[in-house]
């Protein structure tokens, strides 16, 4: 395979073949962790992190790792950055680590990290590996910011917890914050992004 | 020290109240791209309760006997997805040996549920919530029956909606996450009778 230039892959993975809207990938955290903009940068960069990281290892022992086994070495070697992000949270920002609770450990099984291993590691040289990874863990991370910028200013009229819309509490709309509407929103995120798509294929179809 | 709360009420609340996907957003990926189909769906369903119940099982004496008293927090994500891998294959194994029937069922469900994040997500709710060994196998029995519940109703409604004529773009991904959407809608209409965070 031709060598992708870095920044045609930056493009790819943040927008083209964005994971969570265009692969469905990673659905689970993104749902979860959006309803305050503070927890969605933490998670964001904490799958970056570990994607990043991980794609470079798996993609330095691909000769190595014997086909059969490798979804159990993915797996280790994903646990092991996870290990280190939740040590990270722990220590430094325990709050968010408090508040993100089983959402960390949930990192191992979050399926871009796997994905992109599977996909891109499995057949290219350490380094473009890593910043694959990198950059597709921050496509996530650019939409749980989308995500939860609604969320979060809506439902409890703050930024980053900084206030913004001064109102009166009953003001604000409670469901924003509450699951349903983590679904309606990447539901129709998900809604417009193939509709282009769609309409996009069917003009150059012409 | 484990919560006191009696393990029914647990069990009621992790179906309804808590429900895995509903309210916890666990094991997306699979309740996404298995549900077009209402049996194939309600295989997998009934494999995840299954795993989900007997890793729990697994998993709580390892954690209470061998990672509290050795101090071994920090391996605890290594071994836990060990245990559920090794319990899967062996599951696989196993049935493939005694129950052909049923392992030509959900044998091809066994190996997705590993990295279904609703059993790994399972067991760390218990971890956090400091369950006893009857709390937590009432909690993962609730949960596998919640998840269950919930991908049965969106492959129903999905069926149900394939001969509908809809704008294009929704069809698909969109969709699924439109009607969970309502699904949790309706679910929020349990919560308050029982609270188990």
């Amino acid at each position: 395979m031709a060598a992708e230039k870095l920044s045609a892959n930056f493009k790819r993975n943040m927008f083209t073949e964005n994971q969570v809207l265009r692969a469905i990938l990673g659905i689970c955290s993104s749902l979860a962790v959006t309803n305050t903009m503070r927890n969605s940068l933490v998670m964001g960069l904490g799958v970056a992190f570990v994607t990043g990281l991980s794609s470079l290892t798996l993609s330095a022992m691909r000769e190595v790792i014997p086909h059969r086994i490798r979804m159990l070495v993915q797996t280790l070697v994903i646990a092991v950055y996870v290990i280190l992000v939740d040590l990270l949270l722990q220590a430094y920002l325990p709050e968010v680590s408090k508040q993100l609770g089983p959402y960390v450990g949930l990192i191992i099984t979050n399926c871009i990290i796997m994905g992109r291993a599977e996909a891109y590691a499995q057949s290219n040289p350490p380094i473009p590996a890593m910043f694959d990874g990198f950059f597709a863990g921050l496509g996530y991370a650019m939409i749980l910011l989308m995500v939860s910028f609604i969320r979060e200013l809506l439902g409890f009229g703050t930024l980053f917890g900084f206030q913004v819309i001064h109102t009166a509490p009953e003001n604000l709309w409670t469901i924003m914050i509450m699951p349903p509407a983590a679904f309606f929103i990447i539901g129709s995120m998900i809604w417009f992004i193939s509709a282009r798509a769609a309409r996009k294929a069917a003009a150059k179809a012409k | 020290m484990a919560p006191n709360i009696s393990p029914l009420v647990i069990l009621i609340a992790s179906i309804f109240t808590s429900n895995m996907i509903l309210s916890n957003f666990l094991g997306m990926c699979s309740y996404l791209s298995v549900s077009t189909e209402y049996k194939t769906a309600n295989g997998l369903g009934m494999a995840v309760t299954l795993v989900l119940v007997l890793t729990t099982a697994i998993n709580w004496p390892i954690y209470t006997y061998l990672i509290v008293p050795s101090n071994l927090f920090y391996l605890q994500y290594i071994i836990f997805i060990m245990v559920i891998a090794a319990t899967v294959q062996i599951l696989e194994m196993g049935m493939d040996r005694y129950t052909p029937d049923l392992h030509a069922k959900l044998g091809i469900f066994l190996p997705l549920i590993t990295v279904n994040c609703a059993i790994l997500g399972v067991i760390l709710f218990m971890v956090i919530r400091n369950y006893s060994f009857v709390q937590a196998l009432l909690f993962s029995f609730g949960s596998g029956l919640g998840w269950w519940l919930a991908i049965n109703m969106l492959a129903a409604i999905r069926e149900k909606l394939a001969t509908t004529k809809l704008p294009p773009g929704v069809k698909g991904p969109a969709l699924a996450f439109i009607v969970t959407g309502i699904m949790a809608m309706a679910f929020i209409g349990f919560s308050g009778i029982f609270t188990i965070q």
